[in-house]
């Protein structure tokens, strides 16, 4: 009896917990956890700050996922302004880092850009939720330039890989308030055909002294380094080249755990943080993959399934947003290691080594959980 | 529901989208899956042959550090070979620790080894061999041999140290190198990054860093360490699965790094630094017309070479915590009140802001009475009549007490400003403060509590004979001097003449070419440089440049280190510590400046007794070349 009282006033902790969002993240963090081990051939001093991370992101999304959704409806705006603000203070006094000027001191460091990832869809929904039931073609306008403005900034850091994740961001938000796919189809044919010609047009593109408009040539370069990664193998291609041995030594079973020779002769770049993938394919092999697959698909399924639920239009478009986030994500980062897209700093969520992303993944989390339990809420 | 139909919005929509984005994201994932099929199934054998063969190691070679040369081309800092016994952690057959055990039986391997070696592993490769014990003599590399059989992994190679051949002379200037701590394989890192314009990292450039063995610390070492560093080498080497090297494919050769030229003239620093014998101080020498600095010494010094494989605990205890701060750069760092050095700069600035004409003088009584207080003058009952070249001569305090309250602070702050007191001199060596050139925007910034803030009539008097909060290094001094000789022209100081492409021995002028020219009458400044003359003549200096053959402008100082509150000094009862510094500048030949000079020693007492003397002696060699008596000939080393 006493047991049972005590469970029951501790209760409110998990209350806002979905279980089922909660049993595929614990999941993915151990894959995770098991996968930095063996980066660190088994030194426990990362991982002792990576627990760290986690922990830190663990409280975000718990504490977010207690935020009423009302209250993060009405903070939309203020969230994308604060950001849009930052955003040109870092284009003024900006600290420049790795050749870019992402960063800003104000008092500790921040990168305003990853608060977009998450200010960008909020946004947008606001705009659409208080548009509620009359949304017209001009809305869609708006939206696209509130979401192009932050993107410009962004992207002239220069940080495409953020830039097009935000756009990614704001642009789920759009298509999930009802854009009228006559307006998608002409781009992304366009797209696929830019796609096809490069590769059949690749190797007239990248000889010497061809240089492509709006790219920079660091950016040139890792599209061709992607066409032929064994061009550059000890420069540009190494990355990509020396993660899709370890991917294709792994075969179906993979090595085994802390036995990935590519992994330990360090031969995978940034194996920790972008490419850990790679790692973890070298040594679990295809089944691990299929498992790793099917995790993020399950995720972003009840993200889908939560925000399908969803009480309001704000709540829908977020959720919807946030989930496909989480995809792109897992699917820019798996492909990339594997080889089937450029190198952009894109982290494989809740498995990467870092912080930021963490963070931002945690409060998206959360969002999701805080929108399932508004629906609770208005059921019960 | 008209309001409907014009909705783009609505839940079937929504709904419908949210079915097609799990469409997608299926379709996605599958196409992902089928990559990893192609990589994994179809395409394994390839792939697994590649990881086989995949034993591809880059290996460094460091560079030769740049020479660091004085003047005359004596070579100053230099690099020697020398046996290390290195592991490779890839190769062995046995735990680590074990392995550190039996070696210790063989040779001995001390815990600073141990623990040096112990840091390195963290964070390096496999493949990475990591010295364990440096310096091993004949003996010792024969002992090993013999037993190599048992240690698989190490072996003994070649590697080139840093060596300072005269040892304690120049300590401060040269700096020393040491090996590279994490906050230097950051600092790399940083310098790296910002040399690259692509924003990613890039595979080659943490080894690029772990391939630099030591790193300047201090000094030149560190202010020129990009110049002296060198590139290193790579070669690309075939290993075998344990790591081990089976064959050298490809190697592109180290560059060795720059030389350094100095301008500085390494005996006349040895015979410097030789006359300060025991005492404490600093002294700069400048070739006026070049800004060429040819000593910078800040004594007592210290070995550097006891730097260059991680400083013993004990000995790093013991120069940190001595009261006489050996480690302490004194012309760079130090600050000290000029005391009536100051005066010179005094008078010109009275002759060009018109408060004074050289002819104009004072009785001067003993003291100066300022409200309440009275600031007394070092002669008692006063220098009777005196103008301004007097004044000079005879270091007369009450004539620039006076002088400093008619001028005001801000007239005094902006003339010396020009002058380079309280600013940086821009000298190419690391860590130069400011001083304090006193003024009444820095009291108000300095003390946070307002009473104290605000500028008071009588905080101006005492600036006049350099004390107060007056507080410059023996640099600046140097520097103000030379500009006063070079007729206001301002040229930087330097210690780096020229840098010395180790391979096309093409060398390039670091001398900046820039100059300013201060707007100063000739006429004021003869007036000054008569007034110095007369110091070493018939003034406070006479006794230390008796029979000097070639005419020379000086200024005598003594400034107190701290406050007596209007009483008598008595230097036997003060702490040593608490005794008043001798200051002392000059420049020579007053008809064509050559040399300027400023120099301290602390609490010596006066500036005519103990700072005069060394300056002097220096003086004489450098226009006569005279080798000073009692300083041991000078030797080059082996």
């Amino acid at each position: 009896m006493e047991n049972r009282s005590v469970i029951k006033r501790l209760s409110f902790l998990w209350q806002g917990l979905d279980p089922s969002l909660a049993i595929i993240l614990l999941c993915l963090v151990v894959v995770g956890n098991i996968t930095f081990l063996s980066a660190s051939s088994g030194t426990v001093v990362g991982w002792v700050e990576q627990s760290r991370n986690l922990f830190t992101a663990f409280i975000i999304m718990w504490v977010t996922s207690r935020i009423p959704i009302k209250w993060l409806e009405k903070m939309s705006l203020w969230v994308y302004l604060i950001g849009v603000t930052l955003l040109v203070a870092v284009a003024i006094f900006g600290i420049i880092k790795k050749g870019a000027r992402r960063w800003l001191n104000i008092g500790i460091v921040i990168q305003p850009s990853e608060i977009m990832k998450i200010a960008m869809p909020m946004m947008l929904a606001w705009y659409f939720h208080k548009k509620d039931g009359i949304v017209q073609l001009k809305d869609f306008f708006i939206a696209f330039c509130l979401l192009l403005l932050p993107i410009f900034l962004i992207a002239r850091q220069p940080d495409l890989g953020t830039a097009i994740l935000v756009f990614a961001a704001g642009f789920y938000v759009i298509l999930f308030a009802g854009l009228p796919w006559k307006f998608v189809l002409p781009f992304a044919v366009v797209a696929l055909l830019g796609i096809v010609l490069i590769i059949i047009f690749g190797d007239t593109l990248c000889t010497k002294g061809v240089t492509w408009p709006l790219l920079k040539s660091y950016q040139q370069h890792r599209v061709c380094t992607l066409l032929d990664p064994t061009s550059d193998p000890l420069g540009k291609g190494f990355h990509t080249l020396q993660s899709m041995i370890a991917i294709g030594s792994g075969g179906v079973f993979g090595k085994g755990w802390m036995k990935g020779t590519q992994t330990h002769l360090e031969f995978i770049p940034e194996k920790h943080t972008d490419f850990i993938f790679a790692v973890y394919s070298e040594e679990f092999g295809l089944f691990g993959n299929l498992a790793l697959i099917i995790l993020f698909f399950l995720l972003i399924q009840r993200g889908l399934q939560i925000a399908s639920a969803a009480p309001n239009l704000y709540s829908r478009l977020l959720g919807g947003s946030v989930t496909l986030i989480f995809f792109t994500y897992a699917f820019v980062n798996m492909s990339m290691v594997s080889g089937l897209l450029p190198v952009v700093g894109v982290p494989l969520p809740f498995i990467s080594y870092g912080g930021t992303a963490l963070t931002t993944l945690g409060f998206g989390v959360g969002l999701l959980m805080s929108i399932n339990r508004g629906r609770r809420l208005i059921q019960t | 529901m008209a309001q409907q139909n014009d909705s783009y919005s609505s839940l079937e929509t929504f709904q419908s989208r949210i079915q097609i984005a799990l469409w997608f994201v299926m379709i996605c994932l599958l196409v992902l899956f089928f990559r990893f099929f192609w990589l994994q199934v179809v395409k394994h054998t390839k792939y697994s042959t590649a990881s086989e063969s995949n034993r591809i190691a880059i290996i460094t070679t460091p560079a030769q550090r740049g020479l660091i040369i004085d003047r005359n081309g004596i070579v100053i800092a230099r690099n020697f070979p020398s046996y290390s016994l290195e592991i490779t952690p890839a190769g062995l057959n046995q735990p680590i620790e074990e392995l550190v055990t039996s070696l210790n039986a063989v040779l001995k391997i001390s815990n600073k080894d141990r623990q040096n070696f112990y840091r390195s592993l963290q964070g390096s490769k496999k493949t990475e061999s990591i010295a364990i014990r440096n310096f091993l003599n004949d003996e010792e590399v024969a002992r090993f041999m013999s037993r190599r059989y048992a240690f698989p992994g190490v072996e003994v190679q070649v590697r080139y140290f840093r060596e300072y051949p005269y040892e304690e002379l120049g300590a401060h200037l040269i700096g020393y190198t040491g090996r590279v701590s994490q906050k230097d394989r950051e600092k790399l890192l940083a310098e790296l990054e910002e040399t690259s314009d692509e924003p990613s990292s890039d595979e080659l450039r943490p080894m690029k860093i772990k391939g630099i063995q030591q790193v300047g610390k201090i000094g030149l070492e560190q202010s020129y360490e990009k110049e002296l560093r060198g590139t290193l080498g790579y070669s690309q080497v075939e290993i075998t699965a344990g790591g081990r090297v089976v064959r050298n494919l490809s190697s592109t050769a180290p560059t060795a790094g720059s030389n350094l030229s100095l301008a500085v003239d390494i005996k006349l620093q040895y015979i410097m630094e030789r006359l300060y014998d025991k005492k404490r101080g600093a002294a700069v020498v400048i070739e006026v017309s070049t800004g060429d600095v040819l000593a910078f010494v800040s004594m007592p010094t210290y070995n550097p070479n006891a730097f260059i494989d991680g400083i013993d605990a004990d000995l790093w205890k013991k120069l940190n915590s001595s009261p006489e701060k050996p480690l302490f750069n004194r012309p760079l760092r130090g600050t000290y009140p000029p005391g009536s050095t100051f005066k010179p700069f005094m008078a010109l600035a009275a002759l060009e802001g018109k408060f004074r004409t050289p002819e104009q003088g004072i009785s001067d009584p003993g003291f100066f009475k300022f409200g309440t207080t009275t600031f007394r003058d070092d002669a008692v009952n006063g220098h009777g009549f005196v103008n301004m070249r007097q004044s000079i001569a005879a270091s007369c305090d009450t004539y620039y007490y006076i002088l400093a309250r008619d001028m005001g602070i801000n007239a005094i702050s902006s003339f010396m400003k020009d002058f380079g007191f309280g600013q940086l001199s821009g000298i190419d060596i690391n860590g130069e403060v400011r001083g304090i050139l006193p003024s009444k925007e820095w009291k108000k910034g300095y003390y946070s509590d307002p009473s104290k803030q605000a500028w008071g009539e009588g905080d101006t008097i005492s600036i006049g004979i350099g004390q107060g909060y007056n507080s410059y290094t023996i640099l600046q001094l140097a520097q103000a001097t030379a500009i006063l000789a070079n007729q206001g022209v301002v040229m930087r100081p330097h210690l780096v003449k020229m840098i010395e492409d180790p391979i096309t021995h093409q060398k390039t002028l670091t001398v900046p070419s820039e100059t300013t020219k201060l707007n100063i009458k000739k006429e004021n400044l003869a007036v000054i440089t008569e007034g110095m003359l007369a110091v070493n003549r018939t003034g406070t200096a006479r006794v230390p440049f008796g029979g000097v053959r070639y005419p020379v402008a000086g200024k005598t100082g003594t400034s107190q280190v701290f406050s007596l509150g209007g009483k008598q000094y008595n230097a036997s009862a003060i702490s040593e510590f608490k005794r008043d510094h001798a200051l002392y500048i000059a420049f020579a030949p007053t008809d064509k400046p050559k040399y300027a000079l400023a120099l301290v020693v602390e609490n010596a007492g006066f500036g005519a007794t103990a700072a005069a003397p060394i300056a002097r002696q220096t003086l004489d060699y450098l226009m006569l070349n005279t080798w000073p008596q009692g300083v041991p000939p000078w030797k080059t080393a082996p």
